[in-house]
């Protein structure tokens, strides 16, 4: 039987449509993907994340543990709350996961990864810590809600007015540690300007027993449902990659657009594939495709290029473009600018290469031609 | 549900009606852009394609996913419906005035075997 969230009663009484998402109950959509797209680019929507796992990290080898087993350095993390995005790799560079890190105080860190590998990461995390000063905790007790949109955070902070003073200062990538109401010392809140849309927002963790009555102020302020449809439309008009699929242990991050989260400035830094990525330069790239004629760009379709052939991994239906477009991995030297073909049933589209992002804060990047 | 009583159904999510010309006009069912969500892309047979019951004849594509559409019939295709292509959200606001494309059928006793309402209601709901 699949999990579920702390919020699954909550989109069964918002009649969301519930499929299986990496082992978890999740709502796809609450009625139209369409609309929930929109919503989040142009006013405010939030999703349930809380499938996704935190992990606290504590302790004195905390930074030196975290410097080695991801590819960016968090040795760039010296503001309090300040956030990461990196890969984990393995050995031979292929990618174990990707996630966040947010630097709370000295020694004291929050990681979060994603569900479907989340079993996997900590057991790969643990094997790493061995015999260091620091400690991992899964913390399975958090449900987890990104609020996104133009307007995401005044509606977050008309719902929770006391929030504004602690939350209002956040640059993008930053968080803030929240203690909510008076001597409720369990509440502990982490609420960081961090999201998978491109648009500004928060995502906000908070104790599960907690999450449906958060859930209701903010949809009582006007902030829609929205399901993983959407976010998933809304993340690849970002630009940003779906681990497992865009990316995976076959494949390093300098093959999947994420060459600038891989940091080699310290070369004393020894992180884990490092050796394996500095040896073999990458012989793919991942790219952005828009197609221009007719048709549905989808994962897994053949591109055909003069350097030979790739592979969609992401495609859809792009909302805030009208058109559709797709991430691909296509032999290295295929640039931006370059057309391709795409083979969708017996037909061979035609394609642009494009460099993501598609979409951001509301407006489609790509030049009408 | 809703399954209009003048029209006749493909268990595979199609309705074919009986024109009095003697043509059988297709589309999808509203189960079936329900359960598909936002359409975004069609693609649809060229007029002059000669099809038999149970081929793939069209593509409905939602934000979501390809789905094959079945010619229910088998015949001649005379016409697709070129309005519905450019707007293809008329399939969800309304699937059975939005049309897919028209057949001009070989063998007319084919619409025997397909299912009336309440039989297609019955087949949607398993």
């Amino acid at each position: 039987m699949a999990q579920r969230t702390p919020l699954y009663d909550t989109h069964i009484a918002n009649h969301g449509k519930i499929v299986d998402f990496a082992g978890w109950d999740m709502p796809i959509h609450y009625g139209s993907q369409l609309e929930e797209h929109h919503a989040v680019r142009k006013d405010a929507g939030m999703f349930d994340v809380s499938h996704m796992l935190g992990i606290d990290l504590v302790g004195a080898d905390a930074l030196p543990f975290l410097r080695r087993l991801l590819a960016n350095d968090s040795a760039k993390l010296t503001v309090a709350g300040k956030a990461l995005y990196s890969c984990m790799l393995k050995d031979d560079g292929g990618v174990i996961d990707d996630l966040i890190v947010y630097y709370l105080a000295p020694e004291r860190y929050r990681i979060v990864v994603n569900a479907g590998t989340a079993d996997k990461d900590l057991a790969w995390m643990r094997q790493q810590i061995a015999g260091l000063k620091a400690e991992l905790t899964p913390r399975r007790d958090l449900a987890m809600i990104a609020v996104q949109g133009p307007n995401a955070r005044e509606r977050f902070w008309t719902a929770f007015p006391v929030a504004r003073a602690k939350t209002v200062m956040l640059t993008p990538f930053q968080a803030a540690e929240w203690e909510a109401g008076e001597g409720v010392d369990r509440s502990e809140w982490l609420i960081a300007r961090t999201g998978y849309t491109g648009e500004d927002g928060l995502e906000i963790a908070v104790p599960a027993d907690e999450a449906a009555g958060v859930w209701q102020r903010l949809q009582d302020m006007g902030v829609a449902p929205c399901g993983l449809g959407a976010r998933d439309t809304l993340r690849l008009e970002a630009g940003m990659n779906l681990y497992g699929q865009d990316m995976d242990e076959t494949v390093n991050p300098l093959e999947s657009g994420l060459a600038w989260t891989v940091d080699f400035k310290d070369t004393g830094r020894d992180f884990i594939g490092r050796k394996a990525l500095e040896a073999t330069p990458p012989k793919r790239a991942l790219v952005g495709l828009v197609l221009q004629d007719r048709g549905v760009l989808r994962a897994h379709q053949t591109v055909i290029t003069d350097r030979g052939n790739g592979e969609t991994t992401s495609g859809s239906f792009a909302p805030t473009l009208g058109l559709s477009v797709a991430l691909a991995r296509v032999p290295a030297g295929i640039q931006a600018g370059d057309t391709v073909h795409v083979q969708i049933r017996d037909k061979a589209l035609k394609a642009k290469v494009v460099k993501p992002p598609f979409a951001r804060n509301g407006k489609s990047l790509i030049q009408e031609n | 549900m809703n399954t209009p009583d003048n029209l006749k159904y493909a268990k595979s999510h199609e309705w074919a009606k009986l024109e009095a010309d003697g043509t059988v006009t297709v589309g999808i069912t509203d189960h079936a852009q329900e359960a598909l969500g936002d359409v975004v892309f069609l693609e649809l047979p060229e007029a002059g394609r000669v099809v038999k019951a149970g081929q793939e004849v069209a593509v409905v594509e939602s934000v979501k996913a390809a789905s094959d559409i079945y010619a229910p019939i088998s015949g001649e295709i005379i016409e697709s419906n070129s309005i519905a292509v450019d707007a293809p959200e008329s399939v969800n606001a309304d699937a059975y005035a939005t049309w897919l494309f028209k057949i001009k059928p070989s063998n007319p006793t084919e619409l025997d075997s397909l299912l009336d309402a309440a039989g297609y209601a019955a087949v949607a709901n398993d």
